[in-house]
């Protein structure tokens, strides 16, 4: 299985597609934060102009972690399609270089050949998500200096103590894994149906772009269907970034809102995630291979 | 012009002229009493003013003892859509008005333009006129009500209205309207450093405007609040709490802490 897996993530890290995911993502994070570095205060102050009609926030505000607050809510939207890339082209581009029947007859169960291709895909997405924590997280930390972190929602904001934030971090961006490995899995999943890449490439992102349109509407028929969708789901990685307050309207430190909105939404991708790579292994282990 | 109209009327009366006339005295009569007692309530109400400058003087005069002061405190703000943990601060300030709150490394929210009001320059009565408005209590403490008129029309507060405590030349609180950023209310605790009248709490109460950021900005799929909350956070008060743990006085600030 080991072995498998080895070959598998040569195979993804020879080819040159794949590093396609890191520079657009190195470009992006960089654009931001130049941007950022050059006018950063009038987007802070864009950000903040319902506040500021009542109050004076005084201090640092534009530091790394606003900075890494600010790529994540960009990027995690986009990264998904960066990992269909790779994971819808695990089985299908097997299909398309005609080496899939070649694999399947070797001595390997088709089990283990399905979970060494997505735990493959796994890996890449990890390195993915390793990748955004250096450049978004800590060269943002590093440019801008730390301090505490001020997070404008919807109808009202939350400041974290610096000292508060990075284990925040930490946390949002395992759950952020899982919910990219929802996408790989589906990706993944799409992939077993094809014998082009990009049919479940287009498919996949489709797939996303459609669900997180539908999450983001506040029509009352959306609302109904948006607990079911992964895509609202997905950006439950933000409730990491909200904090308890006690009967004095003091934030309390080191909690989190609403704990049991991140289980559920990661016990929903996990659940996914196993859905689909199970459907994945049943459906391939009946499959007439012919490519 | 009352005085020879006069003379004529008494000269008609006592010589026993047109009882008419004695009608017309009356009336003559009538206005200069009018006028007297308007002389005597304008100049009651000078006296008045002008001894409500006196006490503003003399609470100014204490507060002048302090030439400049560096404080370690904590900060509480209690706004209704803002979640804010407890933090330590710093305060600086330096005569006339150099005032700064800092957080080491954090972020302050504080009342719009409300925390660099202080008494100092509430009390400048070279630009302000103090009227007496009468006696009231302040956490059971007997206090003198002196409302407080810039003279500028620039100047950035409307209406300051003090509660001196006479005895001890502390203002315990103080409702201050400004033309920019509405009212807001200051309550002072005083303590250990009563003698220089710093306080040991400050508590700013003001009006907050209602807050909602759209989707788009955020990027979030769910708003956490219900409606009924939303109601909730209409027309609350905000507060901002100060406590002062220690007081440096008089030891000389560097004016780059003001920058």
């Amino acid at each position: 299985m080991w072995k498998l897996l080895q070959i598998e993530l040569y195979k993804i890290f020879r080819r040159p597609r794949t590093y396609i995911s890191f520079a657009a993502i190195t470009a992006l994070i960089l654009v931001v934060q130049v941007g950022l570095k050059a006018d950063g205060e009038t987007y802070i102050n864009f950000v903040l102009s319902g506040l500021k009609d009542s109050v004076d926030i005084d201090g640092k505000l534009l530091n790394g972690y606003f900075v890494c607050y600010v790529i994540l809510q960009l990027l995690l939207i986009h990264v998904p399609l960066l990992i269909a890339l790779i994971a819808a082209d695990m089985i299908s581009g097997e299909a398309n270089m005609g080496t899939l029947r070649l694999m399947v007859a070797k001595p390997i169960s088709r089990e283990q050949f399905i979970l060494a291709k997505f735990l493959a895909s796994a890996v890449y997405t990890f390195v993915l998500l390793v990748w955004i924590a250096i450049t978004g997280l800590l060269l943002s930390l590093w440019i801008f200096g730390t301090g505490d972190l001020f997070v404008a929602k919807i109808s009202y904001a939350v400041q974290l103590q610096s000292n508060d934030v990075f284990w925040r971090y930490c946390g949002a961006f395992c759950f952020a894994y899982l919910a990219m490995l929802t996408v790989a899995a589906l990706g993944f999943f799409l992939s077993l149906f094809a014998e082009n890449s990009i049919g479940p490439i287009v498919a996949t992102m489709s797939i996303v772009i459609f669900f997180t349109i539908i999450s983001t509407m506040s029509i009352p028929i959306f609302q109904k269907i948006q607990p079911y969708l992964f895509t609202t789901h997905m950006v439950n990685w933000k409730e990491f970034f909200d904090e308890k307050v006690n009967a004095n309207n003091e934030a309390i430190l080191g909690s989190i809102q609403n704990p049991q909105r991140i289980i559920n939404s990661a016990l929903v991708l996990a659940a996914h995630i196993v859905g689909f790579v199970g459907l994945s292994m049943y459906l391939f282990k009946r499959k007439d291979v012919l490519s | 012009m009352l005085g020879p109209k006069f003379q004529a009327l008494g000269i008609k009366l006592l010589s026993g002229q047109n009882p008419f006339v004695l009608t017309e005295y009356k009336i003559v009569m009538k206005r200069i009493l009018f006028l007297v007692s308007l002389f005597t309530f304008h100049f009651s109400l000078l006296t008045h003013a002008q001894d409500m400058t006196e006490l503003v003087k003399k609470v100014k005069a204490k507060l002048d003892q302090v030439n400049d002061y560096q404080a370690d405190g904590m900060l509480k703000t209690d706004i209704v859509f803002i979640k804010a943990p407890v933090s330590k601060i710093k305060v600086y300030f330096k005569k006339p008005n150099k005032f700064r709150l800092k957080k080491e490394g954090g972020i302050s929210i504080l009342p719009k333009g409300g925390v660099s009001v202080t008494a100092g320059n509430i009390v400048d009565i070279n630009s302000f006129v103090a009227l007496a408005a009468g006696d009231a209590e302040v956490d059971g403490i007997k206090v003198k009500m002196v409302k407080v008129l810039p003279t500028d029309e620039n100047n950035e507060v409307v209406l300051a209205t003090l509660y001196i405590d006479e005895a001890y030349l502390l203002i315990r609180k103080a409702v201050i309207t400004t033309k920019e950023n509405g009212t807001y209310e200051i309550g002072l605790t005083y303590g250990k450093f009563a003698a220089y009248a710093l306080p040991d709490k400050v508590v700013f109460s003001f009006n907050t405007k209602d807050y909602k950021l759209p989707k788009g900005i955020t990027l979030e799929f769910d708003d956490n609040v219900k409606p009924g909350d939303m109601n909730k956070m209409k027309n609350k008060k905000g507060k901002v709490e100060i406590t002062y743990s220690s007081y440096i006085i008089n030891k000389g600030i560097d004016d780059s802490v003001f920058k």
